[in-house]
């Protein structure tokens, strides 16, 4: 159960949360024009005179801007409109230079889908997608160069979002959380965005209510441009308990547009509905409707590969993963095809508890993404292979792991120049265990009297003593007979 | 009168021209007249009739996806009234 | 060399072929003209430099025997035209000190095909006019004038400036653009022949945008031939234009002498507008009798939602304009007010840079489409307009060609009708249809009005049929016999 209800003094309250997210589209250039739309150029040198709106300048639509958006539609299981629409949106803002955005609004590219998400207890719930369409990009003002000023780069005016909106379907910020990362993840599979909140090229506002879990919907209120996941969970959270305490208060909610102030973890008023925008949509007369030959469309729906749900349960049934780790792996691409290379003719749960538990915990600590990973799934599959061959014991494993993560070496190689190779030669082992019980000859007699507990006791000494390298089980079997006299 | 003084300001705020207090009356008039001479569309019959969306019977062209555009900063600047830095300048914009 | 500026642009063609003429003798032959005529304000800028090193150029290559197409022909372009470098304003204060860093694709199809720049011609604020007076710049001024009377004609609008220029012998040829009659009409206040193309025969790319599913750019000239001449310049397909159409150009001079044999004329009964004068009348029964003449048959056509045309235009247009000008907010380009806050200085800028008529269609168009309205008014206009096309498309299954008046009267003075936008817009009603059908038609000039000023008649063809629409205006052309120019007979 992820629906998270407040607790009200006459009985609880239910979140009711809508998301729409703005995916920067992957394509070289720009949705109406030929302008590059690589991030981090100096101001104004990636903009052409239709994105600076210049006079009789006229848009002509990139066409894999479209296949993008088509591919997106697709892997959300959503309708995709053979004819959709170009409408121009109005309203002036300094890094708008048209004074209108082109979008879609009657007829979108897509229409209805669905977003299947995994929350932590291990249940999922699907979440109804309304639309999705395709739309230009503003352009930048920084209003911090100047007091009295704001300057305007259009580098990003004109770059391709699709914006994807969501039923008001999820029910708590943790699934708030999952659907995005979901988004995210299915975006980052197909390649049409790169899904980086930080950069901007995925941004989210957040319609939030609050109800008498049975009621209609109440009132809502639309929390623009949260940029990360974790902002978005607090924005939503604190928003529906502002709501709950007015409505417990007597109060009514005004429906408004609000920002997060993620320095304070607070929303705060932009606009209300009175000051709303009127933005004038009607269809762009420098475009025509967009037609989609439906073969096409086939074509592109032939051509999307394994998406993280199909993918998922592959991973169940076939390596016998639990669906939790199964949903941590194929949450990105990069993870789960490292998943399958070091499974591959080994222990499937070995190598997965290798992964999501040492690995991503070495790439945490380093900050690392797994395609950047110092160990790779075949370095990592060696590693694997020497445990299994008895090369080295699982407890010298993780060891020998840390040395790989710090090195980048091969397993094998930091096994050999650490000389950490299991002993199993018997006689070895037997002379250390020895040496300790000749050393130790009051507690000997104590074990032999019945204290069992020493057992350990010894076996960490002749551990120690070996640096670690004995065959576990070779030791506890000569152990056992040497003790018993 | 299709629309008052205040209409007037409504529209001509979201046009962005500014239209003094003293004119309004009389472009009120103005464009009462317009629409009250467009009104007469409402005597046709357009009953289950679709919108014209193209003029030309013809589908949307599509672009291909490559960079046609060398950034020319100061040409996209040449004809700014104010500029600095590589950026156009407006007077401070406060959300 | 005053007569070189009375040649056509085939006799000047041919003339600078055989060497009977320089194109610096034709393009200087001009300049001074301009020169003497600048009481009529046909030019917002004049470009002598430009045309001197272009009709270098053009004595260079027919030196060598490389003429192109429109070799050292001068023309007026007008100031919607972006040209790359050269001040465009679009009769507007808003685009003060505007210098294009590029140039529109059919002024470069001119300049590919050897045409001189003589300068940019005065039109209405943004095309937005029937009769020029709305430009920033002053109205320009008709070189007629009605027998006797020393009063000042209008020119027609928008494509004011080069009728003028063209029927004056400032240029031999213009371009125009016409969005709901600003070519047409001037050519027929004006005693010339004026071409409006097909919706998306020539591209649209670096015109300065008025109303976009409307506007078409066309040739003005002093006869049909000259027309053929320019269009075929000036058509083609630009991949930079999603509404510009990828058909061939056929060679319109060549088709242009078919003639009407054989040819259907369809005659609408709702052109038949309450209050139109009688010798408008008797000269659309004219233009009849030639093309019947000519081996044409005529029959009467409906269109019936012929009276619903302007009203329907004064929606879209108004709508789109509204869109199209919102770019002009002084942050890129163009005329700045300064103001203390974001909103302040763009309504001081657009208050200042836009004339009373711009900001009355700006606002009507704000209107139109704001919440609440846009089904009652634009999707509504919308509707009718696809019935309008609807007429059209019904009709030519029986006729090749509409016969049309050009305009209801003849040219008025500067002052006459200018107190009422709703009078000023009733010129527009015979030819707004074919803009918001996208057809192509020509205003020929056919006799003279009681008081001696041209009056011209339409032809309305299908779509892509500009040669149809010549070789019939050529036919009526010929059978008027017109030699009126403003000083008299040419």
């Amino acid at each position: 159960m992820a629906a998270l209800l407040i607790e009200g003094s006459n009985g609880p309250w239910e979140i009711v949360i809508g998301l729409e997210v703005h995916a920067q589209v992957i394509s070289r250039a720009k949705l109406f024009s030929g302008a590059a739309t690589a991030f981090g150029a100096d101001p104004n040198t990636q903009v052409s005179f239709v994105d600076a709106a210049m006079p009789g300048m006229l848009p002509v639509i990139n066409r894999i801007c479209v296949e993008q958006a088509v591919k997106t539609g697709v892997a959300l299981d959503a309708r995709i409109n053979l004819t959709s629409v170009f409408d121009r949106k109005n309203y002036f803002y300094p890094d708008l230079p048209a004074g209108y955005q082109i979008s879609q609004y009657q007829q979108p590219i897509v229409g209805r889908g669905t977003v299947t998400i995994d929350l932590k207890d291990g249940s999922s719930r699907t979440i109804g997608i309304t639309r999705l369409h395709l739309e230009q990009d503003a352009g930048k003002s920084l209003h911090d160069i100047a007091p009295h000023a704001s300057h305007v780069d259009l580098n990003r005016a004109g770059v391709a979002l699709m914006e994807i909106v969501s039923e008001p379907d999820l029910r708590s910020p943790e699934e708030a959380g999952a659907y995005l990362k979901k988004v995210r993840s299915i975006l980052r599979y197909i390649g049409t965005c790169d899904g980086n909140m930080e950069e901007g090229s995925l941004r989210c506002d957040a319609n939030v209510s609050v109800r008498r879990p049975g009621d209609p919907l109440g009132t809502r209120c639309e929390i623009k441009n949260v940029n990360s996941i974790r902002f978005v969970q607090k924005a939503i959270e604190y928003e529906a308990n502002r709501q709950v305490d007015i409505l417990e208060g007597g109060g009514a909610i005004a429906q408004e547009t609000r920002l997060f102030d993620s320095a304070k973890g607070e929303t705060r008023t932009m606009r209300s509905k009175e000051e709303a925008h009127d933005y004038r949509y009607f269809p762009d007369p420098d475009l025509l409707p967009l037609v989609l030959d439906p073969a096409w469309v086939d074509q592109v729906r032939g051509s999307l590969p394994e998406l993280p749900d199909p993918k998922k349960a592959r991973f169940i049934a076939d390596y016998g993963l639990s669906p939790y780790d199964a949903g941590v792996l194929v949450a990105e691409q990069a993870s789960a095809d490292y998943f399958e290379a070091v499974a591959k003719g080994r222990d499937a749960k070995a190598a997965s508890n290798w992964i999501t538990v040492e690995l991503f915990g070495a790439l945490n600590r380093l900050g690392l993404d797994i395609d950047r990973s110092p160990v790779s799934a075949a370095a990592l599959g060696g590693l694997l292979d020497l445990m299994t061959d008895g090369t080295i014991s699982g407890r010298l494993a993780k060891d020998v792991f840390a040395a790989m993560v710090e090195s980048g070496k091969d397993a094998m190689t930091v096994v050999e120049e650490k000389g950490l190779r299991q002993v199993t030669d018997a006689s070895a082992i037997e002379t250390a265990v020895e040496t300790i019980m000749a050393a130790e000859a009051a507690k000997v007699a104590e074990y032999r009297s019945g204290k069992d507990k020493l057992f350990g006791y010894f076996v960490g000494q002749v551990m120690r003593a070996m640096g670690g390298k004995a065959n576990p089980q070779a030791l506890n079997e000569l152990l056992k007979r040497k003790l018993a006299g | 009168m299709f629309l008052d003084k205040t209409t007037v300001a409504k529209i001509a705020r979201l046009a962005r021209v500014r239209i003094p207090e003293a004119d309004r009356d009389r472009i009120a008039g103005e464009l009462s007249n317009i629409l009250a001479f467009v009104e007469q569309l409402k005597e046709v019959d357009t009953k289950g009739v679709a919108p014209m969306t193209s003029v030309v019977a013809v589908s949307l062209k599509q672009r291909d996806d490559t960079v046609t555009v060398i950034g020319d900063r100061d040409g996209i600047l040449a004809n700014a009234p104010q500029m600095e830095h590589g950026f156009f300048v407006v007077p401070k914009v406060i959300e | 060399m005053a007569s070189l500026t009375t040649l056509s642009i085939a006799g000047a063609r041919d003339g600078l072929r055989a060497r009977e003429f320089s194109a610096l003798e034709l393009t200087q032959a001009h300049l001074a003209a301009m020169a003497g005529a600048r009481r009529l304000n046909a030019y917002i800028t004049e470009t002598p430099e430009h045309a001197i090193s272009q009709a270098a150029e053009s004595d260079a290559r027919l030196a060598r025997g490389e003429a192109r197409p429109l070799e050292g022909i001068p023309l007026g372009i007008k100031d919607l035209f972006c040209t790359k470098g050269v001040l465009t304003t679009a009769g507007s204060h808003i685009l003060d000190g505007f210098h294009p860093p590029y140039e529109s694709t059919v002024t470069a199809n001119l300049w590919r095909d050897g045409a001189v720049m003589l300068g940019k011609t005065n039109m209405d604020e943004f095309a937005m006019g029937s009769s020029n007076i709305t430009s920033y710049y002053g109205p320009a001024l008709s070189p007629w004038r009605r027998p006797g009377s020393a009063a000042d004609l209008v020119p027609g609008g928008s494509s004011g400036g080069s009728a003028a220029a063209v029927a004056a012998g400032l240029c031999l040829g213009a371009t125009g653009t016409d969005t709901g009659g600003s070519i047409r009409q001037p050519a027929s206040f004006c005693g010339i022949v004026g071409l409006k193309p097909t919706y998306g025969r020539c591209s649209r790319l670096g015109i300065v945008a008025f109303a976009s599913s409307l506007d078409q750019a066309g040739p003005l000239a002093r006869n049909v031939r000259d027309c053929a001449i320019l269009l075929r310049s000036m058509a083609g397909h630009d991949p930079l234009d999603s509404t510009s159409v990828d058909r061939p150009v056929p060679d319109y001079e060549a088709m242009m002498g078919r003639g009407a044999k054989g040819l259907r004329i369809g005659v609408p009964k709702q052109y038949r507008v309450d209050g139109m004068p009688s010798e408008i009348e008797t000269l659309w029964r004219q233009g009849i009798d030639w093309l019947k003449a000519a081996g044409a048959t005529v029959r009467d056509i409906d269109l019936p939602h012929t009276k619903y045309a302007l009203p329907t235009y004064y929606i879209v247009a108004p709508a789109e304009a509204s869109s199209n000008l919102a770019r002009y907010d002084g942050v890129r380009y163009g005329l700045r007010v300064p103001g203390a806050s974001i909103d302040e200085m763009y309504e001081l800028t657009r208050a200042a840079g836009f004339g009373a008529e711009v900001k009355r269609r700006v606002m009507i168009g704000t209107y139109v489409l704001s919440a609440g309205y846009y089904d009652a008014y634009y999707l509504k206009a919308q509707q009718v307009r696809s019935l309008i096309a609807r007429d059209f498309a019904t009709a030519f299954e029986s006729v090749d060609l509409v016969l049309a008046p050009t305009a209801p009267s003849a040219a008025f003075a500067i002052g006459e009708k200018m107190d009422d936008p709703i009078a000023m817009y009733l010129n527009d009603v015979f030819t707004v249809p074919a803009n918001l059908a996208g057809l192509p038609a020509i205003s020929v000039p056919a006799g003279l009005s009681a008081d001696g000023l041209p009056l011209g008649l339409q032809l309305i063809g299908r779509a892509f049929e500009e040669d149809m629409v010549l070789a019939a205006a050529k036919t009526i052309e010929d059978a008027a016999g017109f030699s009126h120019g403003p000083g008299g007979a040419r």
